[in-house]
């Protein structure tokens, strides 16, 4: 790797061949139906990636997404669009389209927390679920911009997140996460009991609407018909793409190398000057406004929250992206997450099993590839740049 | 107390000394259980110098280190640095008023760059704020060069070699050059006094020759720094030392030029057990 790094400038071809190849695949794969066919097309998916790893063709791909990060993220914003105009007419994909790209955002804010700054946060599903509610009593009850809802949504979930300072604070390692894990739970407890929120039926989210336009009405220019959902698909993307860019700006700045300074080593940190409780707390409520604001999306995007959508199992699936994609490579957790939401919704036969499955894969990334699908490469603060 | 005779002009960086005392413990105490770590301790760092700790196992040279940064509280005693007290001040403080250390077992960040521990140190003169780094890109890429340059430079000055791999993990280097690396994190703030904790640890006699070349080396170039080396190689330490101050069990009990401590008899006593 380092002759390679001498080179002037990094090839953003194995990168982007990648990116149009994975873009066909999921085409393909959202598209078909047959159960034995979607069977053939993950072994085929598969093979691809083992004999490509086996004739050494993931590095290059690995470099370009590392020094072209920018370039190759806006055209995975062109393939995401390309995907929404293919299946312009198909409700349930592009309702599964939108839940990948939240729950990206969602374990984007996760990447914060726990890649980052090492606070593990086993109620990320909580705080999800708190943005989600949030927009249900404001779009109900008052006339808030619903743009401004959806900050308000992340504020909720930071704010909510206050209450957890203290215990996180004053814990480490796996005490940290239980008491996450008791959050979560309590929390559950509370709105099923909460009359205001609806109790165990929860409350209806008014869908979103923006400068007079809602974006619940199906959209028709001239004689091309699109579904409601390509507009929720946008503002998910949009979304998206702002956590995204707050992640790598940070991850590429003094705040990101504090971070991963005091997640290393607390000690040496202390004796360097930082303020070990500020910049844990920056994480979490970061973190935590992310999760919120995408929750709050997510909520108007289905229409309804409940205290059941959004458990302690839930959380988990967020924390299994986090490993599977690995830890602190935003990229990872985006394939992470297509994988983890799109395969079940495919391959109904384990539907019923999918914890088994995301068990079972966890599983075998922490055995064979620990630091996940994607590791994380060491952190190059300006893109492209060497000395 | 003190048995060996202070030398007064022992070498050159004596005579850089000022009288004022840069570092000043006095009746420093730190016990674990029974034990007493230092026992009140009285302890004199001056501008400029070299200053050599010695002593046996378990005589309190690492608890020493780890009080004045606060790692560990004082149980008694105080600590004077430039003239302000210093010892309830948190780690943090510590550094921000001009005291850097390295640690016995490095305590590097292997999964990151060269470049990011080496910034690591550097943490008091970088911008913090929030804004600055996320939104303001631009800002922040010519502070990244400024002090991109001033990290190589001053990794150059240990190793020209190392300076070209400042984006590789520490993970995959020599001893060697993570001590480098742990010496250049501890001096790019530019502090007054260096806390040396063991370098030679872990490395061969070669080693510790181009290490310690290093460290006279850094003295030479930055007017006015003061360092503290806690050591166990008396070749090293009678090479590059101003003054050696000897603890035992916790006190100090000899003072003075290399010389002069090593032909101590309590300082023998304590190293051989004579009698």
């Amino acid at each position: 790797m380092p002759s390679q790094l001498n080179k002037a400038a990094v090839s953003i071809i194995p990168g982007a061949g990648a990116l149009a190849l994975a873009t066909l695949y999921l085409i393909a794969m959202l598209r078909v139906e047959s159960q034995t066919t979607i069977l053939v097309l993950l072994g085929i998916g598969a093979a691809v990636v083992v004999v490509a790893h086996w004739l050494g063709w993931l590095a290059p791909v690995a470099l370009s997404f590392q020094e072209r990060d920018d370039a190759l993220a806006r055209l995975a914003v062109v393939a995401v669009v390309a995907i929404a105009g293919y299946f312009r007419e198909d409700h349930f994909v592009l309702l599964l389209l939108c839940t990948v790209l939240l729950y990206t955002v969602a374990t984007l804010g996760l990447t914060i927390q726990f890649g980052y700054a090492g606070v593990l946060n086993f109620a990320g599903a909580s705080f999800f679920g708190i943005g989600a509610y949030t927009s249900a009593l404001f779009t109900q009850h008052t006339t808030v911009p619903h743009l401004v809802v959806l900050l308000v949504g992340g504020i909720m979930a930071a704010l909510v997140g206050c209450l957890l300072l203290l215990p996180v604070l004053r814990t480490r390692g796996h005490y940290a996460a239980v008491v996450t894990i008791a959050f979560a739970l309590l929390l559950k407890t509370f709105l099923e009991v909460n009359d205001v929120l609806g109790g165990p039926q929860g409350l209806k989210v008014k869908g979103l609407s923006m400068l007079g336009w809602s974006f619940n009405d199906n959209i028709e220019i001239g004689h091309l018909e699109m579904s409601f959902y390509v507009s929720y698909l946008a503002a998910s993307l949009l979304m998206l793409i702002g956590a995204f860019v707050i992640v790598r700006r940070l991850e590429r700045s003094w705040v990101g190398l504090n971070l991963d300074a005091l997640r290393l080593d607390e000690t040496a940190a202390r004796c360097f000057g930082l303020n070990i409780v500020r910049w844990k707390v920056t994480a979490f409520l970061l973190g935590n406004f992310l999760i919120g604001a995408a929750g709050a999306l997510y909520g108007m995007l289905v229409g309804f929250v409940q205290p059941n959508s959004y458990t302690f199992a839930d959380s988990l699936i967020f924390v299994s992206i986090l490993l599977l994609g690995g830890i602190g490579n935003p990229w990872g957790v985006v394939v992470a997450t297509v994988i983890v939401v799109i395969l079940p919704e495919k391959l109904q036969a384990i539907q019923e099993y999918r914890f088994l499955l995301y068990a079972a894969l966890v599983m075998m990334v922490l055995l064979f590839r620990p630091e996940g699908l994607l590791p994380r490469p060491v952190r190059s603060y300006l893109p492209g740049w060497r000395p | 107390m003190m048995l060996g005779a202070v030398d007064a002009n022992a070498s050159t960086g004596a005579a850089r000394a000022t009288d004022e005392p840069l570092l000043a413990a006095r009746g420093l105490t730190k016990r674990f259980g029974g034990v007493a770590a230092l026992d009140d301790l009285n302890l004199d760092v001056r501008n400029g110098e070299i200053l050599g700790l010695i002593g046996p196992n378990g005589s309190g040279k690492t608890t020493f280190f780890n009080v004045v940064t606060a790692i560990y509280s004082a149980d008694a005693g105080t600590i004077a640095f430039d003239g302000t007290d210093i010892t309830r001040a948190a780690s943090p403080a510590v550094y921000h008023a001009g005291i850097s250390r390295t640690f016995q077992r490095s305590r590097l960040s292997l999964p990151l760059s060269i470049f990011d521990n080496v910034m690591i140190g550097n943490h008091k003169r970088l911008n913090q704020g929030l804004w600055f780094n996320l939104v303001r890109r631009r800002a922040f890429t010519a502070e990244f060069k400024a002090n991109f340059a001033e990290a190589q430079a001053l990794v150059a000055s240990f190793d020209p070699p190392l300076a070209t791999r400042m984006f590789e993990p520490i993970a995959g280097l020599p001893m060697i050059d993570r001590r480098r690396i742990e010496i250049c994190r501890a001096l790019i703030s530019r502090p007054k006094l260096l806390l040396l904790d063991e370098p030679s640890a872990g490395m061969t006699h070669d080693e510790t020759q181009q290490l310690m070349e290093n460290i006279l080396g850094v003295r030479d170039r930055m007017a006015g720094l003061t360092i503290v080396i806690v050591e166990h190689e008396m070749a090293v330490i009678e090479r590059i030392t101003d003054r050696c101050v000897v603890l035992n069990f916790g006190r100090k009990i000899a003072e003075g030029a290399f010389a002069s401590v090593a032909a101590n008899r309590q300082v023998q006593e304590a190293y051989l057990g004579l009698q």
